[in-house]
């Protein structure tokens, strides 16, 4: 099925379309409104950032396009096909679409480098061996060699995240959802992994889709920043981030991201009183 | 290959660390306490409450090196850790694939788990007269109120170990093209494998009480029963003791079952360890 309008930049694949996506939590009477017409692109090849409170819904979204819940209503799309609409309301997860996880999702169990084979040996895509080398390469690539036969919980919360997203490379998705992968980390760690991630965003040219409540690394990171209404969560703003990449801290000096700071900064403030209001009032 | 070569190194930590002159210091300090109680009418001149009547160790270590030359003894051990084991391992491979039935299948647990509560706060023992009833040899009863002092614990730990396994994992298998199987085999077991190592140390515990007790209540001679020599064991040992007027006797007997407990644990502990190397600290 092809959606007419929908830009398929230079061949890239991961580009996802969100039509008027609605998520209703519990029944029509009583339930919980959680994403209300939703409706954006994610471009291809680009890295978008929603940002919004805390609770805002945007989780809701990321587990909509990945496969773990349902819509109520809306549809979405991932390059020309249709991954959940009208008839078919969860879309199946798969290795196309891969999430890194808020708290992170290493199995403790398995060792990094078990953990970083695990897609393509569970697709029967490579072969054991195979997998390992792939593994091995790419964790070299990321700057991660000598953790390979240690568990997560040997290796700090930042490398782990690393480890993460380079699993998540290995099954050549076309899209990382990222949600919200920072958001314990300490500020001085944050910078780092910004760096570590546009880094393998530049190398691999993967379609990244960002949760965050965190203005400022949206806007260092991201093409493309929607700026979410508090629950119900819907766009309130969608800005698009000419800073030319690649990127590196030094642009956070710059005039032109102040600017769209600034520009962006009372928008999100607005919702977080809303949200902060609203939960005074449930408590 | 490494954890192997190191364990020499790994024994001379052990002896020159803290905890373990902590433990000497622990054990000889109770011991001399026990010591002066037990003399107490012959020290001060009144018996302390208690601890005036029991044996004194000196006299109970006595009684246990001439009870290490005797194979009757050993016998009785023997009895008692088959029964242990076998309740045991009955209780592992009845109570592992149970629980992760109940865990896995909702429609399962829904049957499966009233009955399950209902019967699990029934103490073992309250078993005994029943096992007697309907198993055919007093040995099958005997093992079979052993099996159940493992059993529930093995199944609650399995249970609660699957459900506290978090959905982020199911979710990334399932993002990562994990079929159901793969998700049971790589995700479940794996996740579920410390719980059953809590269980497996908790009940074994559990299965040296239950086995004492019910050796104790169903006595040593073959009466009433078919199978020939069943009866005997540690607990009917201490039992025999108790009727023979043999105090230190008893309190050998007493330490035996707390040493064996003891052992079983800690290889129960080690073997945990070794099944669940993700967890070890540093």
């Amino acid at each position: 099925m092809s959606i007419p309008g929908v830009s398929l930049q230079s061949g890239r694949k991961g580009g996802v379309r969100i039509v008027d996506a609605v998520k209703m939590y519990g029944s029509q009477e009583a339930g919980v409104l959680a994403v209300d017409h939703c409706t954006f692109d994610v471009p291809a090849g680009e890295i978008t950032v929603v940002v919004g409170p805390s609770g805002c819904g945007k989780t809701t979204l990321l587990n909509a396009i990945a496969g773990f819940h349902s819509l109520s209503s809306g549809s979405i799309y991932l390059d020309d096909e249709m991954l959940c609409g009208p008839g078919k309301l969860k879309a199946e997860p798969g290795p196309d679409r891969i999430v890194v996880f808020q708290n992170g999702a290493l199995f403790p169990w398995k060792t990094n480098i078990e953990n970083v084979a695990f897609g393509p040996m569970m697709q029967g895509v490579m072969s054991r061996k195979e997998a390992y080398e792939k593994a091995r390469a790419m964790m070299a690539d990321a700057g991660l060699r000598g953790i390979e036969d240690n568990y997560p919980g040997e290796i700090s919360s930042g490398v782990r995240r690393r480890v993460e997203i380079v699993r998540a490379l290995m099954t050549d998705p076309k899209i990382l959802l990222l949600d919200e992968p920072y958001r314990a980390l300490d500020s001085l760690t944050k910078s780092v992994m910004h760096e570590a991630l546009l880094e393998i965003f530049y190398k691999n040219r993967v379609t990244i889709f960002f949760i965050t409540h965190d203005l400022e690394e949206a806007i260092f990171l991201g093409h493309r920043v929607v700026i979410m209404t508090t629950r119900p969560c819907k766009p309130k703003k969608i800005l698009d981030i000419d800073i030319p990449h690649p990127r590196d801290y030094s642009v956070l000096t710059t005039k032109r991201f102040r600017e769209f700071m600034d520009e962006t900064a009372a928008a999100v403030h607005e919702e977080a009183t809303k949200a902060f209001a609203a939960g005074e009032k449930e408590r | 290959m490494t954890g192997l070569a190191k364990w020499p190194l790994k024994a001379a930590a052990f002896i020159t660390g803290e905890d373990f002159w902590r433990g000497i210091v622990a054990v000889t300090v109770f011991l001399i306490f026990w010591e002066i109680g037990s003399r107490s009418e012959a020290l001060f001149g009144f018996s302390f409450p208690w601890v005036g009547q029991v044996p004194a160790p000196s006299a109970v270590l006595k009684e246990m090196y001439r009870l290490i030359l005797e194979p009757s003894f050993w016998h009785s051990a023997y009895l008692s850790t088959a029964r242990v084991l076998e309740g045991f391992f009955a209780a592992m491979l009845i109570g592992i694939p149970l629980g992760l039935a109940m865990a896995v299948s909702r429609t399962f647990y829904g049957i499966s788990f009233p009955v399950f509560e209902v019967l699990r706060p029934i103490p073992p023992l309250a078993w005994v007269p029943a096992a007697i009833i309907f198993w055919p040899t007093q040995e099958l009863s005997i093992a079979f109120v052993t099996f159940l002092g493992a059993f529930f614990t093995i199944v609650i730990n399995v249970i609660g170990g699957a459900q506290s396994i978090d959905v982020r994992y199911f979710q990334a298998a399932r993002s990562m093209g994990s079929s159901t199987f793969d998700v049971f085999r790589r995700i479940i077991l794996p996740g579920v494998l410390p719980s059953i190592v809590v269980g497996a140390t908790v009940g074994i515990g559990i299965t040296w009480a239950v086995v004492v007790a019910a050796e104790m209540i169903s006595g040593g001679g073959s009466a009433g029963s078919m199978g020939g020599a069943a009866g005997g064991g540690l607990g009917f040992f201490i039992w025999n003791s108790y009727v023979g007027g043999s105090y230190t006797q008893i309190v050998a007997g007493m330490i035996s079952i707390g040493v064996a407990g003891y052992i079983s644990s800690a290889i129960l502990r080690k073997v945990g360890e070794w099944m669940t190397p993700w967890l070890a600290e540093g």
